[in-house]
């Protein structure tokens, strides 16, 4: 008999890079299906991403106004970079995402697809991640319209907006049921969120709206009551979705920095805005959802604003509870889940219901995905619990 | 158990192959003239970390004053990055340089008769 065994087994690429198909990216994902019976949960993605800028060319054919769209689209021949950025607001600190090429995937996906009836390659790639982490429902966003609210021209904020809406609801929406979404709302105007709303709201595959959280929002200001009306009668919640902010770098010298502080405190400062003017109790039956802040920052809201609304209860008077009540009231999407410490987290899903109020995301593709697993695996979580966050709380906030 | 992985020529200096081993897979490294072998799962999350970068370590120097000078590489202290979230290893010892407590599976590899060998 021999001492050793002549392995068979298969190669795989020696490494990873930016031409890698997602599924050998994402095959250790494969076995936590197998490894934590995944096929036995029904899972919803509640935040994850595609590349809109790969498909913006198509997109500037739908900007409405004909002079912006002649401009975009001349922009987009002419200038020797501006194809897949022209009138966009791209900010440099989002090409640092990716560790300085350590995390390929975060850069781009230009593995190989073959053209499945004219779909844009996006829709391939979002159901390639979705095969391979067992996910059967996704909600996709953009990723650099993300950060829009921070345009210098509102006037083509709101017509990118527009646009970038169109292109998705027909172009991936109408193409695959599994994909679902929340779209932007052209936020530096209350008309154009209506007429957003109402031109979008019952489009297959549109299960919410949100605000892109980076931007200087007076969410408090009543020219913005219709608009939550509007949300609150249609039964769609409204969410916040949290991006970098790379101005803060003026005080930050690594995107570090930046990013662990800016995809928070970006949340931070609605979250806070919502509770004090009473917006829970003005619009009792709009569900928020608040996206990609993490957990942590959670039970400091809470503790914070519990502690300065007991001394100050005069400057919020429509309150009739805690502000922590009212946070354990809202949902939350789960990504990027700061589990360094499980004490900690284990307390913060008590803190925040998170058995009801709890959404998996994976984030995907970004650097600082979390796979199902991730969920799946906490010891401190019930079956039960587990269930719905991966995907029963989902199922029953955006009615799916 | 003992496994033939790879014929010796099949890793040269700064190379690795990559390769499913009984029911796990593993990396074999042979970096300044030593093999290393990893099993391809990242403690942090399970991605395949064998698969990721290979990149000296990223050294800040200060000066006598204690003010940073910028940063270089340390070529003599290569690490391996997880293509999904960016967890590094030191490849000579499969530690996470901020926590010791983080560290990627070793396996036993051996080189004899020009075939190399992973101990699975």
């Amino acid at each position: 008999m021999s001492e050793f065994e002549f392995s068979s087994g298969d190669y795989r690429e020696p490494q990873i890079t930016i031409h890698s198909d997602t599924r050998e990216i994402l095959a250790n994902a494969r076995r936590d299906i197998d490894r934590y019976k995944l096929h036995d949960y029904f899972i919803v993605d509640a935040d994850s991403h595609h590349v809109e800028l790969d498909s913006w060319s198509e997109i500037l054919e739908y900007i409405e106004d004909p002079v912006l769209r002649r401009s975009g689209k001349s922009m987009a021949e002419i200038w020797p970079n501006a194809k897949n950025l022209a009138l966009s607001n791209h900010p440099p600190g989002l090409t640092m995402q990716d560790v300085g090429g350590r995390i390929p995937h975060q850069a781009q996906l230009a593995e190989r697809v073959e053209s499945v009836a004219g779909e844009p390659r996006d829709l391939t790639l979002v159901r390639r991640a979705m095969e391979s982490m067992g996910i059967a429902m996704q909600i996709v966003f953009p990723q650099p319209m993300l950060e829009i609210g921070l345009h210098p021209n509102p006037d083509i904020e709101n017509q990118l907006i527009w646009a970038y809406n169109r292109w998705f609801t027909e172009r991936i929406l109408a193409q695959e049921p599994r994909v679902k979404s929340m779209l932007a709302l052209p936020f530096n105007s209350p008309e154009g969120c209506l007429k957003t709303i109402r031109e979008f709201g019952e489009k297959p595959g549109v299960v919410g709206f949100l605000i892109t959280s980076q931007r200087q929002a007076p969410l408090f200001k009543n020219e913005y009551m219709p608009v939550y009306r509007e949300l609150e009668e249609r039964g769609l919640p409204f969410g916040f979705h949290a991006g970098p902010d790379y101005s803060v770098g003026k005080q930050m010298n690594r995107f570090l920095s930046v990013h662990a502080m800016s995809f928070v405190t970006c949340n931070m400062v609605h979250l806070t805005n919502w509770i004090i003017n009473g917006l829970p109790e003005r619009f009792p039956k709009l569900k928020t959802v608040w996206i990609e802040s993490g957990l942590a920052w959670l039970p400091f809201m809470m503790q914070r604003l519990d502690h300065e609304y007991l001394m100050r209860q005069s400057e919020a008077p429509l309150l009739k509870r805690l502000p922590s009540e009212y946070m354990q009231e809202m949902f939350y999407t789960s990504q990027p889940m700061e589990a360094t410490n499980m004490k900690l987290l284990e307390s913060t899903m008590e803190a925040i219901h998170a058995e009801t109020q709890l959404l998996y995301a994976s984030d995907w593709p970004h650097w600082d995905f979390d796979v199902p697993g991730k969920i799946a695996g906490l010891p401190f979580l019930s079956e039960t619990a587990k269930r719905n966050i991966l995907g029963e709380n989902a199922r029953r906030v955006f009615r799916l | 158990m003992k496994h033939l992985i790879a014929k010796s020529g099949d890793i040269a200096e700064g190379g690795r192959i990559v390769r499913d081993v009984a029911a796990t897979t593993v990396g074999v490294f042979r970096v300044a003239g030593q093999l290393y072998a990893y099993e391809n799962t990242c403690p942090h999350q399970g991605g395949p970390v064998c698969q990721g970068l290979l990149i000296p370590r990223v050294e800040e120097k200060l000066n006598a004053a204690r003010g940073a000078e910028g940063f270089r590489f340390d070529e003599t202290d290569p690490r391996l990055v997880c293509p999904w979230h960016g967890f590094e290893f030191s490849l000579t010892t499969g530690c996470h340089p901020g926590s010791a407590e983080i560290r990627l599976t070793a396996f036993e590899v051996t080189e004899e008769g020009g075939m190399v060998y992973v101990g699975v």
